[in-house]
């Protein structure tokens, strides 16, 4: 693996001293401007990683290490994008994002924080809506506006908990565009959390995927082997969209409870290229 | 016209039958009754020493007599006329106009108020945030919240010495508690979602409690003032009467020593007027902090 820019080893999280741990030796890196997808079943701790590696929860075991330092609580180095847009309904669009912008940048006047929110609320396509109120929004405005803030502070890595969860299928595909060309544009290190496979494949560089929980951990890392240049209307067309998204879809349907019923002795992260290596696909990688 | 408005016609057409319901039924219950005016007409020939008495307990020998004292609303009109005509008169301590004496009511609320949400909204928020405060304060709170208001006044009357001090005392400890109660609730019940936003956002202490938990708190902040705006106005009134003095409250109980009906009556009217028109100021303060979300 290259210079990884962020860390994970042997995290592990369990809530009660007399239960299994939620997931346990639970270890990858993510380089610099990678876009990382982590797909599992619910229950496998894939919402208690992110908010470790966000530091808004503890992890009982492990560390988290990001550009050479430990991630000990939250960081205005790592933006999050909520399930739920989180957005304060007090606040105007712009005033969202003018709220991030003055957090990182105290010393701003009001008019230059104000001008460079402007330009994150233009950046995901919201210019004319900055006055609005969130609750005047539709899920998927508040969604981009949780993704201006985030985005608004420049944050060194990116975490985003089911951005799209809540929104229907044609404005996710909208919002995906959005955050592609942002991401492609800006080099942004994002880890995203999504329970939608042909996202994972439109998105990301590398999809992580877990077992089943209880004492999950991260099973495969598939190498996203299409083009760059892949777009949400054509990449199904392509064969090896099919190659990969049956890897995954089998994985989820299968192999995700097999793993977890071997137990936790055989724990290799094993890296997957489907399509292009298929006679390696069983070559375990530490 | 919309449905929405004609609704609101129809309402208030039936609160204008049901007022005059009201006044007819007020008009026909202190209407002279018939054996009255029998036993007016039997005593038309008393003596002009009768005539006398009559005029100095109030009642003119010519007006028609009536059975019950109650007032009729043509006394009630008067009354209302004149109070209502100067009402900010002030002839010695113990003859002021509605109007001077409501201010001293009114001042004395806003101040007991005023101190209360100074003590109870830091406290509440301190409780709000800090389940070990929550939990070391509530048994103080719990005791103490119950406790009428005026049973307070003697101590208060003790301590301070001043009798409008002490009614300022009174409005302030019975304001505090709901105020304190829901501050501290709306507090802790701030979505965990904007505190963590705040948390990855590395909002500093104060700012957080500006920005974030102020807004997000404040509808239900502004429930408890509303409550114990409510319960102030309720107590000023007993707190006066027993302090005396001035105020809205004094001048109810000196009416009734000067058994003038009409004007205890006109002070109830003055009192429900008063405490629905605060009441109305704070469900508009209430409007404009309440978010949609």
């Amino acid at each position: 693996m290259d210079k990884a820019f962020l860390t994970v080893e042997n995290l592990n999280k369990r809530y009660t001293d007399d239960a299994p741990p939620v997931f346990d030796k639970v270890s990858f890196g993510i380089a610099q401007g990678e876009f990382v997808c982590i797909i599992g079943h619910s229950g496998c701790g894939k919402t208690t990683i992110l908010n470790v590696l966000a530091g808004l929860e503890a992890p009982s075991g492990g560390v988290v290490i990001m550009d050479q330092r430990e991630v000990k609580g939250p960081s205005l180095d790592r933006g999050v994008v909520f399930q739920s847009h989180a957005l304060m309904p007090w606040f105007s669009v712009l005033g969202n994002v003018v709220f991030a912008v003055r957090s990182r940048w105290p010393d701003w006047p009001r008019d230059k924080a104000e001008q460079h929110a402007r330009r994150f609320i233009e950046m995901v396509g919201l210019k004319g809506a900055e006055n609005k109120k969130p609750s005047e929004l539709s899920g998927g405005m508040k969604q981009r506006v949780g993704i201006a803030r985030a985005f608004s502070i420049e944050p060194k890595m990116l975490l985003m908990d089911e951005p799209f969860g809540a929104l229907d299928a044609l404005t996710r595909g909208v919002v995906q565009d959005e955050l592609l060309k942002i991401c492609s544009a800006t080099h942004q290190t994002v880890f995203m959390i999504t329970h939608d496979v042909d996202e994972a494949i439109l998105l990301a560089d590398k999809i992580f995927l877990m077992s089943n929980g209880p004492r999950a951990r991260i099973a495969e890392v598939v190498v996203n082997t299409m083009p760059k240049t892949r777009t949400r209307e054509s990449m199904h067309h392509d064969p090896q969209f099919y190659r990969i998204r049956n890897h995954l879809v089998d994985f989820l349907v299968h192999r995700s409870r097999r793993i977890q019923e071997a137990g936790v002795e055989d724990a290799v992260t094993r890296v997957v290229t489907p399509g292009l290596e298929e006679d390696k696909l069983s070559q375990a990688v530490a | 016209m919309k449905p929405a408005a004609q609704l609101g016609w129809r309402a208030a057409l039936i609160s204008l039958a049901i007022f005059a319901c009201l006044l007819l039924v007020w008009h026909l219950a202190t209407a002279p009754k018939e054996s009255a005016r029998i036993q007016a007409g039997a005593s038309s020939a008393s003596s002009s020493a009768q005539d006398e008495y009559a005029k100095l307990m109030g009642k003119s020998s010519s007006a028609p007599v009536k059975t019950s004292g109650f007032p009729g609303l043509a006394q009630m009109g008067e009354t209302m006329r004149k109070e209502l005509a100067n009402p900010f008169y002030d002839n010695g301590p113990n003859d002021k106009g509605i109007g001077i004496q409501l201010g001293y009511s009114l001042a004395r609320v806003g101040l007991g108020f005023a101190i209360a949400a100074l003590v109870a909204i830091p406290l509440g928020f301190l409780l709000g945030m800090s389940p070990l405060m929550q939990r070391a304060l509530n048994p103080f709170i719990q005791i103490l919240k119950p406790i009428s208001p005026l049973a307070w006044m003697p101590l208060a009357l003790y301590t301070i010495k001043d009798s409008s001090v002490s009614g300022i005392f009174v409005i302030f400890i019975c304001s505090v508690w709901p105020m304190l109660m829901n501050t501290a609730f709306g507090v802790a019940s701030v979505r965990r979602d904007w505190l963590n936003v705040a948390k990855t956002l590395e909002v500093a202490p104060l700012r957080k409690a500006f920005l974030v938990i102020l807004p997000a708190a404040a509808p239900t902040i502004l429930t408890g003032m509303r409550i114990s705006m409510g319960i102030a106005w309720l107590v000023i009134v007993a707190a006066e009467m027993l302090v005396g003095g001035t105020g809205i409250g004094y001048f109810v109980w000196n009416e009734w020593n000067n058994l003038s009906l009409t004007s205890v009556i006109f002070a109830i009217l003055v009192i429900g007027v008063t405490g629905m028109v605060l009441d109305l100021v704070f469900a508009r303060l209430q409007k404009l902090v309440t978010y949609t979300e």
